[in-house]
């Protein structure tokens, strides 16, 4: 098996559901790049080159250069969903999702609904989040927990290569509309990733490490870091659960609650702003159902509520680090002890 | 090397494994022991598995303590001759571990042994051939819902002797996913059009479960073509068959749901580990395995039973056969093998599960050791 990069799985993902299902089309700024403009065609491939190589291949009646305007293109992707395409088109960061959010969680997410589920929606939005890229607080948010409010959006963190292909299979054959978060630090981490397409269920946390003294969850990115912490620390005896929930929408409740009734210490990790963040979400999700499995109270690990630094000592500072959540893991364990 | 004194090393189990950890020494230090003596447990990411002693003598030195994760190839434990010097020994130690470290790192350059793909039948079969050129080769086939992998234990220890070659059967591991008509005469069939792909005419078949049946049809169909037979646990013996566990591992989705099926595999459940899971579940996340398995699973097995019981045809056979059982085996039961015509060997391990070639490796590498000379 073949070692691939989280950018190369989420290419071969779109390139093998294009040329499985001819409705797939992408679209977004420069995805392909060097329209009207004299020298290379495909000059772009998407801002980080994701998409590259695909408007070769497909065409540009299937990878559209959009204008930039992200209330229009995202718009008409919710309308090509809707009238019997499955677009994937890419919301370049998350951050801009402010001028288009309209037609997602008031368009996209209530055709079902309010359609009487005669209506299907299956549009995947392709977005980069996330801090560490050097990029300053108006590109380096979260933001997935906004989405995750929204009841008719599922919303999909890959955390690796290979969740990200067989989760953006799944996306893209899913008929509701799913929000796709890429992390930008993740696009150059490697691991064997199956030529063949395959996909991952939603609503199924990954168990990345199985432990008994604690139970760690983390999203995205951050479960790198949790992975770190708990092989570190079985060296010092304390054996940890690392689970990857995948998506936050749906969410695997069954499963982390499971876990802490086994293990009796929560500890979450999550990049988004700390308040009405993911790892509230899950600490009061077990402070109501697990509260007497208990052996410790839950411990969060976020971000202070500021925007994102510019200043890169700042925002190194600002990110969760496996510092933060080793010494989390630590307080929970010696609590009471 | 020195006569007369013997290295333990770390096995190789699996491509995946390059390190395993000493779980708990079965053996003291200075204790007697013969050769196939349980010396230690060693544990991977994917499975814990005992470790045989590979010669008989005194276990003059244990080298690696309980709970210390070390690399594959590195020296577990000296087994000497009685009347061994003890400066022998730790010239030996010494010697070994210095070359040790020279060898790994040439290990590290070239590459190890890797599974290849051929056509057969018009489909990519892959499959991993180790070990040496002469002689018949032997050819491992695993059941319904395995893998190349399943011989982790079995497929290195047979490759010192022999040229061993395991397969993915369609529609498994990273074989094409088209299965035909997914019936015995299939497999069979498809496992002499891989034969002729390889250009081996005849060989030592070695099949557990479906793939037992498999390798049975095979040798009925081509008398040929097989120097003998090993069945383990077989399909194809008589009508039942755990209906509950063909159904789960086909539908099975999620974690808890595959490791609860797993885990009737074996007498002790507890080696269904985290990775086991996982691997299986990649597996059948896999573009068209669904639909393989519910193909083959609807061919071979229709509603619960056995649909082709080859068992009188047993008589047939010119070529030597052996099956191998394990007692608690809760997928195909052991009564199959009593019912068995008399004079044919048949080797019941108390012991193990279905998996008898995992859960009692030591002992049915050394039956097939003895089929295959």
């Amino acid at each position: 098996m073949a070692k691939k990069s989280y950018r190369q799985a989420i290419n071969e993902a779109l390139a093998q559901e294009m040329r499985r299902d001819p409705t797939v089309i992408v679209m977004g700024e420069d995805n392909a790049g060097g329209l009207g403009a004299p020298g290379e065609d495909d000059a772009w491939g998407g801002v980080l080159g994701v998409t590259k190589g695909l408007m070769p291949e497909f065409g540009r009646e299937r990878v559209l250069d959009t204008p930039i305007s992200e209330s229009s293109f995202i718009g008409a992707a919710a309308g090509a969903a809707a009238t019997g395409l499955r677009p994937v088109a890419e919301l370049m960061f998350v951050d801009f999702m402010g001028v288009c959010f309209d037609q997602i969680f008031n368009q996209a997410g209530k055709f079902r609904y309010m359609f009487g589920g005669k209506a299907v929606t299956p549009l995947v939005v392709r977005t980069m989040y996330g801090a560490g890229f050097r990029a300053a607080s108006q590109h380096s948010q979260c933001l997935y927990p906004i989405f995750t409010h929204v009841p008719g959006l599922k919303v999909v963190l890959p955390s690796s290569p290979y969740e990200a292909k067989g989760l953006l299979i799944q996306a893209i054959r899913d008929d509701d509309p799913v929000i796709f978060l890429e992390h930008k630090v993740l696009y150059d981490d490697e691991e064997e990733v199956p030529d063949e397409p395959y996909t991952i269920p939603f609503g199924e946390a990954n168990l990345t490490r199985e432990g008994k003294d604690v139970t760690i969850v983390a999203l995205g990115r951050m479960v790198k870091f949790a992975n770190q912490v708990a092989d570190g620390l079985e060296t010092d005896g304390i054996s940890c659960t690392v689970l990857d929930p995948r998506t936050t929408s749906p969410l695997d409740a069954d499963s982390i609650l499971e876990s802490v009734e086994e293990t009796g210490r929560l500890v979450v990790v999550d990049e988004a702003s700390p308040r009405c963040n993911m790892a509230t979400d899950i600490s009061a999700l077990v402070a109501e159902q697990a509260f007497g499995a208990l052996k410790a109270p839950i411990r969060m690990v976020a971000p202070p509520h500021t925007p994102v630094p510019f200043a890169p000592e700042l925002e190194d500072l600002y990110i969760p680090s496996p510092e933060k959540i080793g010494a989390a893991v630590r307080e929970v364990m010696e609590h009471g002890a | 090397m020195s006569d007369g004194i013997q290295a333990v090393t770390m096995p190789k189990w699996g491509l995946a494994m390059d390190e395993g950890m000493v779980t708990v020494w079965l053996v003291e230090e200075g204790a007697p022991v013969a050769a196939g003596d349980e010396l230690l447990e060693i544990e991977t990411t994917k499975i814990t598995n005992v470790f045989e002693s590979p010669a008989a003598g005194t276990l003059s030195r244990r080298l690696v303590g309980e709970g210390e994760t070390v690399p594959v190839g590195a020296l577990l434990a000296v087994v000497a001759e009685d009347g061994a010097a003890e400066a022998e020994i730790d010239a030996f130690v010494e010697r070994f571990r210095a070359e040790f470290a020279v060898a790994a790192e040439a290990a590290a350059e070239s590459a190890a042994v890797e599974p290849e793909c051929v056509e057969a039948g018009g489909r990519p079969i892959n499959y991993l051939r180790a070990g040496t050129g002469e002689g018949i080769p032997l050819v491992l086939v695993h059941g319904f819902g395995g893998d190349l992998d399943n011989w982790l234990f079995n497929q290195p220890a047979l490759a010192e002797h022999h040229d061993v070659v395991a397969l993915d059967l369609p529609g498994h591991g990273r074989s094409a996913k088209d299965v035909g008509a997914g019936d015995l005469a299939f497999l069979s069939g498809t496992l002499a059009e891989f034969l002729d792909a390889l250009g081996i005419d005849r060989a030592h078949l070695v099949g557990h479960s479906l793939g037992g049946a498999a390798v049975l049809g095979l040798a009925l169909d081509h008398p040929k073509r097989a120097a003998s037979l090993t069945l383990i646990s077989p399909a194809g013996l008589g009508p039942e068959i755990n209906r509950s566990y063909i159904s789960g591992f086909v539908g099975a989705a999620r974690r808890k749901e595959m490791k609860a099926v797993l885990a009737m595999l074996f007498a002790d459940p507890g080696l269904v580990s985290r990775d086991m899971v996982e691997d299986v579940l990649k597996y059948k996340r896999l573009d068209g395995v669904s639909a393989a398995l519910e193909t083959i699973a609807r061919a071979v097995f229709p509603d619960g039973r056995q649909a082709v019981s080859l068992a009188e045809r047993l008589g047939e056979l010119a070529v030597p056969v052996q099956v191998i059982w394990g007692r608690r085996d809760k997928i195909v039961p052991p009564a199959h093998a009593e019912a068995l015509p008399p004079g044919l060997p048949v080797h019941m391990i108390e012991t193990a599960g279905h998996m008898a070639h995992m859960e009692a490796a030591g002992e049915v590498n050394r039956l097939i050791g003895a089929m295959t000379g």
